[in-house]
């Protein structure tokens, strides 16, 4: 259970990166992008092909990003160029990428076991430093031995790369440039009355979404061991459920404040989904059933809890009116009494 | 000095099909450097049609348009924003709802530099922004972090025309921009209006259903029918006459009453 757990946010904060990936079309282009589904295995196909070929990991995942960089440039010139519908261009490249992955990879599947990944590499620095036994000692002391993962490797470095794409979305959100961003997602008329080309901005948000989504993918397959052409699949709505869980949870008043809340979105997904496996009778086969129940739970539940607490609140007043004129009345008959 | 020419304009919707409509039909018009021209007309007369071929938003089918003598009638939108400052109708339209008031301030500012990966409110910028609101003296002053889409009709309007004004175009396009006003605020909005153009000796071509404003406001007067121009007045003229004056013009002109169902409804 305990490491079941450890496991599910290690692979929530690699796919917390996708989920600010989502995030970034979905809600601040306002452009429900389906490319993802393609560009998460195109990221992971790249990295992996290049790993096999001996090209440095890291190198290989900066590539994995920048593939997928280009597809979501594609989409958006899909869109914006060819005038095709938002979703229509996002599935368009979608089922495109499939063909694409299958042809970068060679064939369906690619171990990696016996590589050395960017994961590798770290997590050897990390053991040299034994920085292991330095996490763990003062927690042990305090007797949550049992609690403990075998290492703190991939949540410590994972971490600190979701942490960086974070704060630099955020940064990006808040320029100049981002300002003009965030207006053609939310007002793209006036936009154009500022002097901003919408397309190139639709282009270049589509492209930066689809390279975290693609720079995810390459962790994924790292963190994994294999590159797999069908690990995309619904890929999207994994996303779309860590934004509308964090959001729900989390809140999104400010852009740092949602960003963080799509983050921990995506982790609390994972660990929902790692607790439900653990259900006697789930089954693997489950999986995609579990998600979308998980979704519509995040849909459903949040507005159902706020007309809840809005119906309460009425009756709270409605009780309290309801005195208020019990109180009259009894006020009336005592004056008419004693008059 | 020539600021805006329109020469032989010519727009025709859905061309060659049987719901052909001739929106604008050979209007030329020339706006020099520091005219303020109202534009009046009944419904579908082609007023909007003409301010989105000015901004960029359509194309003409025949005929030029130019700013400061360069040749702008196909340059696109988003490029000749750099010298046009626009006000919609609709209050929704000219702001970004969900972003901060001091967000779509510095949007603004972008209408004329170039943006880049500086930080679009920077503490510089928002002390200016405060005081620029300050002066305009709507209650927004205190208000940088509200989120534009909480604002009344008429603070929206108040705030489009600060970020269509303030980094000082060379023409300022209005297109009702009060007509979605209740009265009180559309006066409030109109003397903003007249304010930041005379501050800024701003050139300018207002659309305006109110024809008592046509009056008041501006230096010349253009009246428009099936998309042409058939009557207009300089300063002189325009003073001496009333609303009643232009109605009879309009009757005079065209053998037919000004039916604009808005200004029917005001008067
Ligand atoms: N994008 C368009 N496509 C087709 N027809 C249009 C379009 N825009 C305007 N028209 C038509 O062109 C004519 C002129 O419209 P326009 O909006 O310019 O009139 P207007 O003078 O602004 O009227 P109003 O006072 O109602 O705002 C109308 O008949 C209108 O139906
Ligand atoms: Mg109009």
């Amino acid at each position: 259970m305990v490491s079941a757990l450890f496991g599910a946010m290690e692979s929530g904060l690699i796919y917390a990166i996708m989920a600010l990936g989502v995030y970034l079309t979905f809600r601040i282009l306002d452009f429900p992008d389906l490319t993802v589904d393609g560009s998460f295995v195109t990221g992971g196909a790249v990295t992996s092909v290049m790993i096999v070929s001996g090209i440095s990991p890291v190198l290989a995942t900066i590539a994995g990003g920048a593939a997928g960089f280009l597809a979501g440039c594609v989409t958006g010139l899909l869109h914006t160029k060819g005038k095709i519908n938002s979703l229509l261009a996002g599935i368009l490249m979608m089922i495109a990428l499939y063909s694409i992955n299958l042809r970068i990879m060679g064939r369906p599947n690619i171990p990696l076991l016996n590589e050395t990944t960017a994961l590798n590499q770290g997590r050897s620095l990390w053991d040299a430093m034994q920085l292991d036994s330095i996490i763990s000692s003062p927690l042990k002391a305090i007797g949550l031995s049992s609690f403990l993962p075998t290492s703190f490797f991939i949540l410590v470095s994972i971490g600190i790369v979701v942490i960086i794409v974070k704060k630099a979305l955020d940064w990006f959100l808040h320029t100049d440039n981002g300002l003009a961003l965030r207006a053609t997602g939310d007002n793209a008329k006036m936009v154009k009355s500022f002097s901003a080309n919408t397309s190139n901005y639709v282009i270049f948000g589509l492209g930066l979404s689809n390279a975290l989504v693609a720079f995810s993918g390459s962790l994924i397959v790292q963190y994994n061991g294999f590159a797999d052409v069908g690990l995309g699949i619904g890929m999207i709505i994994v996303g779309l459920a860590s934004v509308i869980i964090g959001e729900g949870i989390f809140g999104k008043k400010s852009i740092a404040r949602t960003t963080l809340a799509v983050v921990l979105g995506a982790i609390v997904y994972r660990v929902i989904l790692a607790v439900a496996m653990q259900l006697e009778f789930v089954k693997a086969s489950d999986l995609k059933l579990i998600t979308a129940i998980i979704v519509t739970g995040a849909l459903v539940l949040p507005n159902m809890w706020s007309s809840w607490r809005e119906r309460s609140e009425r009756m709270k007043k409605q009780k309290a009116m309801q005195q208020s004129l019990d109180e009259e009345r009894r006020n009336e008959v005592a004056t008419a009494q004693t008059d | 000095m020539k600021l805006l020419q329109l020469k032989q304009i010519e727009k025709v919707f859905y061309q060659g099909t049987p719901d052909e409509k001739k929106a604008i039909q050979g209007l030329s018009l020339t706006l020099n450097e520091g005219d303020f021209v109202t534009v009046i007309g009944s419904n579908g007369a082609g007023k909007s049609t003409l301010l989105n071929m000015v901004a960029g938003v359509l194309f003409p089918d025949e005929g030029m348009i130019s700013i400061d003598d360069k040749n702008v009638t196909f340059v696109p939108e988003h490029k000749r924003a750099k010298w046009i400052g626009r006000v919609f109708q609709d209050p929704m339209a000219g702001t970004a709802p969900n972003m901060s008031i001091e967000e779509n301030l510095a949007l603004a500012l972008g209408r004329t530099n170039k943006r880049g990966l500086r930080r679009g409110v920077s503490s510089n910028r928002k002390k200016e922004f405060q005081q620029t609101l300050t002066d305009l003296n709507v209650g927004l002053a205190n208000r940088l972090h509200t989120k534009v889409g909480l604002l009344s009709g008429g603070e929206r309007q108040a705030l489009s025309l600060l970020m269509a004004t303030f980094t000082e175009p060379r023409l300022l396009l209005l297109d009702e921009h009060t007509a979605a006003l209740d009265p009180a605020r559309a006066e409030h909005i109109t003397n903003i209006t007249q304010d930041v153009i005379r501050e800024n000796n701003l050139t300018t071509l207002m659309v305006t259903h109110d024809m008592e404003q046509a009056l008041q406001m501006g230096n010349r007067l253009v009246m428009m029918d099936e998309g042409q121009i058939i009557f207009e007045a300089n300063e002189e003229e325009k003073r001496q006459m009333s609303v009643q004056d232009l109605v009879e013009k309009f009757q005079q002109i065209r053998g037919k009453a000004l039916a604009d169902d808005k200004t029917l409804l005001h008067k």
